[in-house]
């Protein structure tokens, strides 16, 4: 196991090249029974870990991995942090998200390369803007950075989009959430695993679950590929396959499973030092630290478990890319592949206790996932150790859409495509 | 992805609408019992494997159709 990182343990190790770097996090055996066990070691998945052995100091837990640690969706998003909520409960569980990246490289100690860039959401009409207005006020009044920018602002923020007289969208002003960036998202996968791994928790890899075992109304343990392991809690974090899991406990959740498509450019000298959305079409754009501009759009519309998206799509993204930025034409398209990931009918997660005792699920996080990862971690372990929700946490139940709790923040209905 | 439209023959996926779960049977009318409507209209069966939904072929002939495909792989089995 490797001790803490530091300027000493690098140069130590530059003066000695020869000497490998030990593992991060430990390769342990499962034991035949833990405390708690969580299903799928994806981001979510350790975080909740790691703060069940920190905050709730249970370090009985087994983390078990289908494939290896940062193969899923950890490893596949587009890596963007922001907490511009305005419903309910979103509002303060992404702010309490943010909050917990500011501080979360010293927290690990380890370099998540937590990049406060700033996000500037363009608005392409006047009734447009009067939205954002809106939607900042609501940040501001719960405490959220938030800025209204006209035309002008945004022309000597982002001097490289299109503002000629006869683009199709002209841009009328943006939003601008300054703490929103980017995150190195293995580094998070990475970070969350070795220190979990440090306060005793066992995290298994290429251990894919079979089955839930019950109890009655209560769940006692997993059947994995490596053999039957006993819990006294199971937790199911594995948004992409939510329903596949939860259906082994017999389950069916308000769930469809959907690819969404990102798309990496060949590296460029720097020219975009934002996150940038696009309020024509769902549409953003940042530039990595390696130099490619890193694309998303919206997700392909139809439920699917392959991991790869329709050319339509792509082409839809490239039309808002060189719309926005006309002098990206001739750039060419360095990487591009496809996430599963749980549509909700409200767009919203769950991250809650299920209707059979000891199960938790932690799920249904649309394309807002990755941002979440912290808070998600953070009250999943809390509704885990203390078998309730935490207050952050308590709107995200399964049980919403029969109380009338629906979180619709796109206001579209009960679409899971539509989200 | 090709889709066979029923009336317009195999098109790109790019000129339909996804319509859902077509294997959902609609509570009878006049159901009153609200778990009944709260699991037709919130919960999916979600499969990974064979499926059957509708279509919509809405830039082309706009015909409504049901079809059969497997979302581990997309492979369309035809009409339902």
């Amino acid at each position: 196991m490797a001790k803490g990182y530091s300027i000493f343990s690098l140069a130590r190790h530059a003066l000695r090249p020869n000497e490998p770097w030990p593992e991060a996090w430990a390769k342990p055996e499962p034991k035949p029974s833990y405390d708690a066990i969580i299903i799928g070691g994806g981001g979510h998945g350790l975080a909740t870990a790691y703060y069940l052995a920190k905050n709730h100091g249970l370090r009985n837990v087994a983390v078990l991995e289908k494939s290896y640690i940062g193969s899923g969706n950890v490893g596949r998003n587009t890596t963007l942090i922001r907490s511009n909520y305005m419903i309910g409960g979103n509002t303060a569980f992404f702010e309490f998200s943010m909050k917990l990246w500011e501080g979360l490289s010293h927290e690990l100690n380890f370099n998540a390369m937590v990049s406060h860039r700033g996000q500037v959401v363009l608005a392409v009409s006047p009734v447009q803007v009067d939205q954002f207005a809106r939607r900042g006020n609501i940040m501001r009044l719960n405490g959220i950075d938030a800025e209204l920018l006209d035309r002008g602002e945004v022309m000597k923020m982002l001097p490289y989009l299109d503002y000629s007289k006869d683009s199709r969208w002209p841009i009328w002003g943006a939003i601008h959430q300054p703490r929103a960036g980017t995150v190195r998202h293995d580094a998070v996968a990475w970070g969350y695993a070795r220190a979990a791994s440090g306060l005793g928790v066992h995290i298994i890899e290429n251990c894919e679950v079979t089955d839930i075992l019950r109890d009655g109304d209560r769940v006692v343990g997993v059947e994995t590929s490596r053999g039957k392991i006993l819990g006294d809690k199971v937790a199911i974090a594995v948004a992409g396959h939510s329903s596949h899991v939860a259906a082994m406990a017999g389950l069916k959740l308000p769930v469809e499973s959907h690819v969404l498509q990102a798309f990496v450019s060949e590296p460029i000298k720097p020219i975009v030092h934002h996150v940038v959305s696009w309020g024509a079409e769902l549409f953003y754009l940042s530039q990595s630290d390696k130099g490619g501009l890193v694309f998303g759009g919206h997700i392909d519309g139809f439920n699917t478990y392959t991991q790869r998206g329709q050319f339509a799509r792509m082409q839809t993204v490239m039309e808002c890319v060189s719309s926005l930025m006309p002098f990206t034409q001739r750039l060419k398209l360095l990487r591009h592949w496809g996430g599963i990931q749980d549509m909700t009918p409200d767009g919203s997660p769950f991250i809650c206790r299920t209707p059979i005792r000891h199960l938790y699920l932690n799920g249904g996080w649309c394309y807002q996932g990755f941002k979440a990862t912290p808070a998600s971690g953070y009250t999943f372990a809390h509704t885990i150790a203390q078998d309730q929700e935490h207050e952050l946490n308590r709107c995200f139940s399964l049980d919403r859409f029969r109380k009338g709790g629906e979180l619709d923040e796109h206001g579209v209905g009960n679409w899971t495509y539509k989200q | 992805m090709k889709i066979p439209c029923p009336y317009c023959g195999e098109r790109d996926w790019s000129e339909f609408r996804y319509g859902g779960d077509a294997s959902k049977q609609r509570p009878a009318h006049g159901t009153g019992d609200l778990d009944t409507w709260h699991d037709h209209v919130f919960l999916f069966e979600n499969p990974k494997g064979p499926h059957t939904e509708y279509w919509q072929h809405v830039l082309g002939c706009r015909q409504w159709f049901k079809l059969k495909r497997n979302t581990a792989t997309n492979q369309i089995s035809g009409k339902a």
